[in-house]
């Protein structure tokens, strides 16, 4: 379970985080929504060591993730995918996969053996198939499409096993089709392999459809939790961000 | 077992077979290349050509671990070139002063090297891009300075003068000219072969991770700047045995061993010979001296010479020798599979 507890940053005299109290449970699937500046990706750069927290407590099944660094974080067990899909451009998709697995295996740093070791290729292989990237493992990450370079960033935090899994606007920068197979796939990953996952999101006929679970958050402190019904009729997040288009009498 | 799967089934071993067999075929080529330049003396008089050699052995050294830092790790480094200095004037040192044997004077040298780099290493590889390629290079000034300035231990702007002892080991007889050149083949190869075997292993592709995109290999779990000082430290190792090449060859060590445009050699070869193959800075280093040896002969205006040179190499192919040539077979051979 993850325990997000008063969790505060601020850059100079701005509150990019402000107080920020949550809980995720495990297995859940939640969707954090907020107009641009909302503080969103700033949470995510807390929870995963990009930033160092004010104040504050994120609890990964009780310990303490607070100030940790990245690699420290990400063997705790939580991953994340970045908005601009981040990968390593001149690897192919297999090589990328399976030397995410050596790190993840603490073999990063091995100098007697060859690369690939026959302990990673399970893994990576199976990273490869979930994100229906194995008939591209011998492509250059440059090479691959927006699509496929975003499946490779989630593909790279998958891999590593994660109990909670981030992803920074997965849709981001895809055409409407694109859009809707990424978040099947988000959706299909979080069925199968029952792991938390958390993701960013602007689109809000996507987060309506697949989200059990939204964050609403505004000047970095949350305006609202809930389903997505309840959201739907929250006044203050009709007010500050959904305007009239997505409240509860315009789905009906 | 469907279609997919059974290619990869087909694909991973395959892969991973081809991986474990090129360890042996690097060290089959290895052999292959150390007997060829062994028999070399017999085949040839000219002691011109064993000199060459040599100093081939000594900044091919150099340039291929600067290459680690340059070309796997994206760490373009101005000083590495003290690396080699510190292996001259260790080595030298060593066996003026202490009359240690020769292996023991190596092994102490690369001792020393090791911990020097890991206090230069800790403070620069936390830098990012030209603040730690100036670093480096401020490092390298300090080092070249304390040269200049501590007369009574370096011999100052005059080096080490006398000659440097060569005990005879194992019967060997770095005294004697042919023995210089087989030790230092032997060096050359060996250390190249490490070097392989670095770039080819997991470390290497954690390397060519930090280089396309440290902040990601970072949210992978990888420390990075663990990574960075290792390969930091292990580039200076093979610099330094460079250095110690040099010393041996020359008898002595210089400040210019340990001046900054040492470092400006080391990058000029890797853009000569190229940075995404191995084998770039050796073909580098064997132009840059080919170029060195027959235009200083040539002309007084050597420098105006490799500056159109790098010019040429850089604005006209854009890239080293190796990478052009290793493109251009690429696209030759895609052509033709088409």
């Amino acid at each position: 379970m993850l325990e997000i507890r008063s969790l505060s940053k601020s850059f100079g005299g701005v509150k990019a985080t402000d107080n920020v109290t949550l809980d995720f449970a495990d297995g859940s699937l939640t969707a954090v929504i907020g107009p641009n500046g909302a503080g969103k990706s700033t949470f995510f750069n807390l929870i995963t060591g990009a930033l160092r927290p004010d104040s504050g407590q994120i609890l990964l099944n009780g310990v303490d993730m607070a100030g940790r660094s990245p690699p420290e974080i990400v063997r705790h067990g939580i991953g994340r995918a970045f908005q601009v899909a981040s990968i390593f451009p001149s690897l192919t998709v297999q090589e990328t996969m399976l030397a995410a697995v050596c790190a993840d295996q603490r073999r990063a740093s091995v100098l007697h053996r060859r690369f690939p070791l026959a302990e990673t290729r399970d893994r990576a292989e199976h990273a490869m198939e979930l994100l229906g990237l194995a008939s591209k493992r011998n492509r250059i990450a440059a090479t691959l499409s927006h699509g496929d370079q975003k499946l490779l960033d989630i593909a790279l935090a998958l891999v590593l096993d994660p109990k909670v899994l981030l992803l920074d606007e997965p849709t981001a920068g895809m055409g409407t089709e694109e859009r809707w197979r990424m978040i099947d796939k988000v959706r299909e990953l979080w069925e199968t392999q029952k792991i938390t996952v958390v993701f960013i999101e602007h689109d809000m006929d996507i987060v309506f459809k697949i989200a059990p679970e939204i964050v609403v958050l505004c000047y970095g402190r949350i305006l609202a939790t809930g389903t997505p019904d309840a959201i739907r009729r929250n006044e203050a997040v009709i007010d500050a961000y959904l305007g009239t288009e997505h409240h509860a009498g315009a789905a009906v | 077992m469907t279609e997919l799967q059974a290619e990869q089934a087909a694909v991973v071993p395959r892969i991973e077979s081809q991986s474990q067999r090129s360890r042996y075929i690097d060290v089959l080529i290895a052999l292959a290349a150390f007997a060829v330049l062994a028999i070399l003396p017999m085949l040839t008089g000219s002691k011109a050509l064993l000199d060459f050699v040599i100093r081939c052995s000594a900044f091919g050294l150099f340039a291929t671990s600067l290459n680690l830092l340059v070309g796997f790790t994206g760490l373009v480094s101005f000083g590495h070139g003290m690396f080699f200095g510190l292996g001259a004037y260790g080595f030298g040192l060593i066996m003026q002063r202490t009359g240690l044997p020769v292996p023991v004077a190596f092994v102490a040298t690369l001792v020393i090297t090791t911990l020097i780099a890991a206090v230069i290493g800790a403070i620069c590889v936390r830098l990012k891009e030209i603040y730690f390629a100036f670093v480096t290079l401020a490092f390298q000034m300090l080092i070249h300075s304390t040269i200049l300035s501590w007369v009574s231990l370096t011999g100052g702007d005059q080096g080490l003068r006398g000659g440097i002892p060569r005990p005879a080991f194992f019967g060997i007889d770095l005294s004697n000219h042919v023995h210089l050149y087989i030790t230092s083949c032997a060096l050359l190869v060996i250390g190249l072969l490490l070097m392989r075997q670095i770039a080819q292993s997991p470390f290497g592709y954690t390397l060519r991770m930090i280089r396309d995109n440290a902040t990601r290999a970072s949210f992978i779990g990888i420390d990075v700047w663990r990574a960075k000082l290792t390969i930091f430290v292990l580039a200076a190792l093979f610099a330094s045995t460079g250095g110690i090449i040099m010393a041996l060859f020359v008898s002595g060590a210089y400040p210019e061993f340990a001046y900054w445009t040492i470092s400006g050699e080391g990058i000029f070869i890797n853009m000569l010979g190229g940075v995404t193959t191995f084998l770039g800075p050796m073909v580098g280093t064997v132009l840059l001296l080919i170029l060195n040896d027959t235009v200083t002969r040539l002309t007084e205006y050597y420098g105006i010479v490799l500056g159109i040179v790098i010019l040429f190499f850089a604005i006209g192919l854009r890239k080293g020798l190796m990478d052009f040539v290793v493109e251009w077979y690429a696209r030759r051979r895609d052509g033709s599979g088409k």
